[in-house]
């Protein structure tokens, strides 16, 4: 038995500061805050959708303010750090062994990004169209 | 061969002596080849009897000689001095007590370990005269890799999750349970289930994923409680359809 | 040690990372850029447009699970989060995420289904 262990304090606010292993896993925690308030964005579209068409265009007028697209600037990359490092853990938490070969993580990650653009494209082509 | 001169600050605390720990630095003269245990190794035998750490088989097959090097958790007979700079520092283990010096208490790791069942419970209770389990190399394969743990615990000292509470399982021992839930001779995930599909198990897990970049054996601990989540959530709402299976 | 009931959340939480990975970024793009940036004319998100959008089941649904999926995403995540930052009344935490959510959820299925 110890006769008096010492036992060290840590940080609970900044000790993610510390390495740089610990900055990108808060980053990507904090890409939540972003896709979260986005959201918000969308269900308040949709109220004033409700609204009518006056609403409606006062929102998208609103979503043109420089201080709209800096925010959706910010929260696009944010979202797309979310999408690649959701995309870059998938073989880990999902591995594919066919028979007694492991698929390798590349592909299963390509896979991924090629059915993200292709759902990309989609929704930009039914927007426009 | 060359030398280098190599300052290593070494966090040092006496239980009978000291109120808190201090940092100590020795200049040591480095071989090119050397590892950071090279270098204390040689503090013990020329510079500083007292000095206390854990080491053994110098080739990180052990798991006995984890160290914080420059804040990193490492092994120190695999961390070579060629790729540190002039000055090392050298501190326990983070995220463990104390004991003296660079030993930590280790009693908390132990008990989890315990604790997730970390023995097969085979479907076929089998003697030696019925002969052994089949295991087919695909079979094998699917667990293989979280059969390399050398319970060094580095993984702990990387896991902020673990950090803030001392009630995690932690990374090694949830590897471990998973280890044997994948090990096509087992049914023990029932048993394992009340404390790896506890809120003190896998689900106090973020996924940081620091666990398995400093893992010196990919044991990939990471991995397995992500696989370990998946498996207790459709454990559990399959529950909920078929009430007294047994997952 | 009992086992726990966050599997619950866990699936929203999962199955929304996985849908706001593939969607997000385009959706914000088309809502929030794309007319700024005159990667679309301004019909594209003309009010009668979005109407007809919201007025047949594939859009409602669509639309739903733009809000649903990401927002229980993003409150347990952010829950998570709040804890990392230092944190430690998860009830009360996760008191707030979920009902931010459960009120998104609530106001977008009333809104979708009065179109």
């Amino acid at each position: 038995m110890s006769p008096r262990p010492y036992i060290r304090a840590s940080s609970t606010t900044g000790w993610w500061l510390a390495q740089p292993r610990y900055v990108r896993y808060m980053a990507r925690e904090v890409s939540c805050v972003f896709i979260g308030a986005y959201t918000a964005v969308v269900v308040v579209g949709l109220l004033r959708l409700a609204e009518g068409a006056a609403a409606w265009v006062d929102f998208v007028n609103a979503l043109q303010t420089p201080a709209s697209v800096a925010f959706h600037a910010l929260a696009l990359g944010f979202a797309l750090y979310h999408t690649a490092t959701w995309f870059n853990v998938t073989p880990k938490a999902m591995p594919m062994q066919l028979g007694e070969v492991q698929v390798p993580g590349g592909v299963i990650i390509g896979a991924h990004y090629a059915g993200w653009a292709m759902v990309s494209a989609l929704l930009l082509f039914l927007v426009g169209a | 061969m060359n030398e280098r001169q190599i300052d290593l600050e070494i966090l040092r605390y006496d239980p009978e002596t000291d109120e808190q720990p201090s940092f100590q630095t020795y200049r040591v003269p480095c071989q090119e080849d050397w590892v950071v245990l090279d270098a204390v190794n040689y503090i013990k035998d020329e510079l500083d009897r007292t000095l206390s750490y854990r080491w053994s088989c110098h080739m990180a097959v052990c798991g006995s000689c984890g160290v914080m090097i420059n804040g990193e958790p490492m092994l120190s007979c695999k961390a070579f001095v060629r790729d540190l700079p002039d000055s090392i520092r050298i501190e326990p283990l983070a995220n463990f007590p104390i004991e003296r010096d660079l030993v930590v208490v280790m009693d908390d790791f132990m008990g989890k370990l315990q604790s997730v069942t970390p023995y097969l419970v085979a479907r076929d209770e089998k003697s030696i005269d019925d002969g052994e389990h089949h295991q087919t190399p695909a079979q094998l394969k699917k667990f293989k890799p979280y059969t390399l743990c050398i319970n060094c615990t580095l993984c702990y000292a990387a896991c902020p999750q673990y950090a803030h509470d001392e009630n995690f399982v932690g990374p090694a021992a949830l590897a471990l349970a998973h280890r044997y839930n994948l090990d096509s001779r087992d049914v023990g995930r029932a048993a394992r289930a009340d404390v790896v599909a506890s809120n003190a198990g896998i689900w106090e897990c973020s996924f940081v994923g620091a666990c398995s970049e400093v893992c010196p054996h990919e044991v990939d601990p990471a991995a397995a409680i992500q696989q370990a989540k998946i498996a207790a959530t459709m454990d559990y709402f399959l529950g909920w359809l078929r009430p007294g299976r047994e997952p | 040690m009992a086992r726990s009931h966050k599997p619950i959340v866990w699936s929203l939480f999962a199955a929304g990372g996985t849908f706001s990975a593939f969607v997000t970024p385009a959706m914000i793009l088309v809502t929030g850029l794309a007319l700024t940036l005159g990667l679309l004319p301004a019909e594209a998100l003309a009010h009668e447009r979005m109407l007809a959008v919201v007025q047949n089941p594939i859009g409602k649904g669509f639309v739903f699970l733009t809000v649903f999926l990401p927002a229980w995403h993003a409150a347990h995540r952010l829950r998570i989060t709040a804890h990392d930052f230092g944190i430690r009344a998860d009830g009360a935490v996760a008191s707030v995420c979920y009902g931010l959510a459960m009120l998104a959820t609530v106001t977008t299925a009333v809104a979708l289904l009065r179109f």
